[in-house]
């Protein structure tokens, strides 16, 4: 008789704690804190009034909008921006963190929102068609050594490409104006601070598209990334990046920051639940 | 030698690095280092031989040009000299229209003239200061003989300063090489720079960069042993006897 008791007992226990705990989760995913290292322009920076404004600003406030979940951004610098996750000072990471296998084991990642492209480039009156490898043969591209731009055409174009391999991406920028180099494969934000090609009468040109994949070269992008347990959170955020997306609020947003396409539109298998 | 083989299976089984592909890589930069500082070794002593004689000339007019040379390419880093001439010459208006440029475009030519330029200073001073020190007992017996001075500096003065400036001329190849490494600085793909791009590649700087030092390693013994058999042989007559 008494076990009965004493069972009863613990299963009311139980039963009440989770409700408890329950709602202990509701009251602190209403109110998330979002930790992102100030500044990094235009992503983010602190305007004359002292107030956080740019691009991740204005997306991370939207995407919490959407998720209806309160949210205010607390500031960390890098070095301490995961640990601080983890220490519970905030709840999530919005602050331009690219999706890295090392950081995997430490973080649960959404889906990424943007990444940065790459871009060919060449001389204005240069007549190259870059999708036509053989007519490529003897061409000199040049690359900043180690990269994943000298990963991806080491791998894509190395049997046709002369490939120059530069310390810098300055050096890689000075051998194209110097004539030395007939192509050069280039971060987007870097080339558009370099290099004048992107007005009709710029002495450079962009070749073909730009160029985000294979995600196995440049990487999947960057992403949000939470305690590897707030999974429902993470899938609150992942169905909001899907809906920016959907509905054309991310490209608004991308258009009053930049110039070029950053973007990553998630596949319909991630949005599918 | 089943044992050795055995240790040498299992000293490479969790290799990802030194696959064929990146030992490519290593063969064609040791094969351009060696092309490259062997080039400039030879035409840079080409170069010495009249700048040396000149430069212990009387004349001041033939004299301080060659001094101002030397004293510029072995008082500044041979790195800012390759940089020089390699993203200093496309300053010059229109040397991409002109018949220079197809020495220019490449990136060893320059690395080629820098490093030319670089070892023909140094060896300039060497032999200088070999020929300076040619012993007076020589020069006068080659007087006494009535040779002009054009025939005592072809058949006494210069075979005797090259055979006493052979072990500092050793040393300057010796350094030729070493300092071949910043080639990759400018894209060659030369041991270094080979070095560089698996570093890169697989970001294991210790595995890529020791290897590559035992390749340096093993070039400059070689140069070591040659210069070694050639002091011998052309020494022989400065040994005191029974040595």
């Amino acid at each position: 008789m008494n076990k009965w008791i004493t069972g009863a007992l613990i299963a009311g226990a139980l039963v009440s704690g989770q409700a408890f705990s329950q709602a202990m989760a509701q009251e602190s995913q209403d109110a998330i804190r979002l930790g992102i290292d100030v500044p990094y322009e235009p992503f983010v920076v602190r305007n004359a009034e002292g107030d956080l404004e740019g691009f991740e600003i204005d997306l991370g406030n939207e995407l919490c909008a959407r998720a209806n979940l309160e949210c205010s951004w607390v500031e960390q610098g890098w070095d301490g921006i995961i640990p601080g996750l983890l220490a519970r000072k905030y709840d999530a990471i919005l602050s331009s963190m690219a999706i890295t296998p090392e950081r995997e084991r430490q973080v649960l990642f959404s889906l990424p929102y943007y990444n940065t492209p790459s871009v060919w480039i060449t001389a204005r009156d240069r007549d190259i068609d870059i999708d036509d490898k053989a007519s490529l043969e003897g061409l000199s591209v040049g690359v900043q050594r180690g990269t994943i731009r000298d990963v991806y055409v080491t791998q894509e174009y190395g049997d046709v490409l002369d490939i120059h391999r530069y310390g810098s991406s300055q050096d890689v920028v000075n051998d194209l104006k110097s004539g030395r180099l007939d192509l050069t494969f280039e971060d987007f934000p870097i080339a558009n601070d370099a290099i004048d090609f992107r007005q009709d009468d710029s002495p450079y040109k962009q070749l073909g598209d730009s160029i985000k994949t294979p995600t196995s070269i440049f990487g999947e992008g960057a992403a949000m990334a939470f305690r590897q347990r707030d999974k429902a959170l993470a899938a609150k955020f992942d169905k909001a990046i899907c809906e920016v997306y959907a509905d054309g609020t991310f490209d608004e947003l991308m258009e009053k920051y930049f110039d070029y396409d950053l973007s990553v539109r998630p596949s319909e298998q991630d949005c599918a639940e | 030698m089943e044992q050795l083989n055995g240790w040498f299976t299992d000293l490479l089984s969790d290799n990802t690095i030194f696959t064929a592909n990146t030992l490519g890589f290593y063969w064609g930069g040791f094969v351009t280092t060696v092309q490259l500082v062997f080039l400039s070794l030879v035409i840079g002593m080409i170069l010495a031989v009249p700048l040396a004689i000149g430069r212990g000339s009387k004349r001041r007019w033939i004299k301080l040009p060659i001094y101002a040379y030397t004293y510029v390419f072995r008082g500044t880093p041979l790195l800012i000299q390759l940089y020089l001439v390699y993203y200093g010459v496309v300053f010059f208006e229109g040397i991409q229209d002109s018949i220079f440029w197809v020495v220019f475009k490449q990136a060893f030519f320059p690395a080629l003239i820098a490093f030319t330029l670089n070892t023909a200073a140094y060896t300039t001073e060497i032999f200088h200061g070999a020929i300076k020190n040619t012993a007076k007992g020589e020069i006068e017996a080659a007087r006494a003989y009535g040779m002009s001075r054009k025939l005592m500096m072809r058949r006494i003065i210069l075979p005797s300063a090259f055979r006493r400036a052979l072990p500092a001329y050793g040393n300057e190849v010796i350094f030729m090489l070493h300092a071949s490494a910043v080639a990759s600085v400018v894209t060659i793909m030369d041991l270094t720079g080979a070095a560089y791009y698996v570093y890169a590649r697989f970001y294991a700087p210790f595995d890529a960069f020791i290897f590559v030092a035992l390749i340096y390693l093993c070039l400059t013994f070689g140069i070591m042993f040659v210069f070694r058999k050639l002091e011998k042989r052309l020494l022989a007559h400065l040994r005191p006897r029974g040595a």
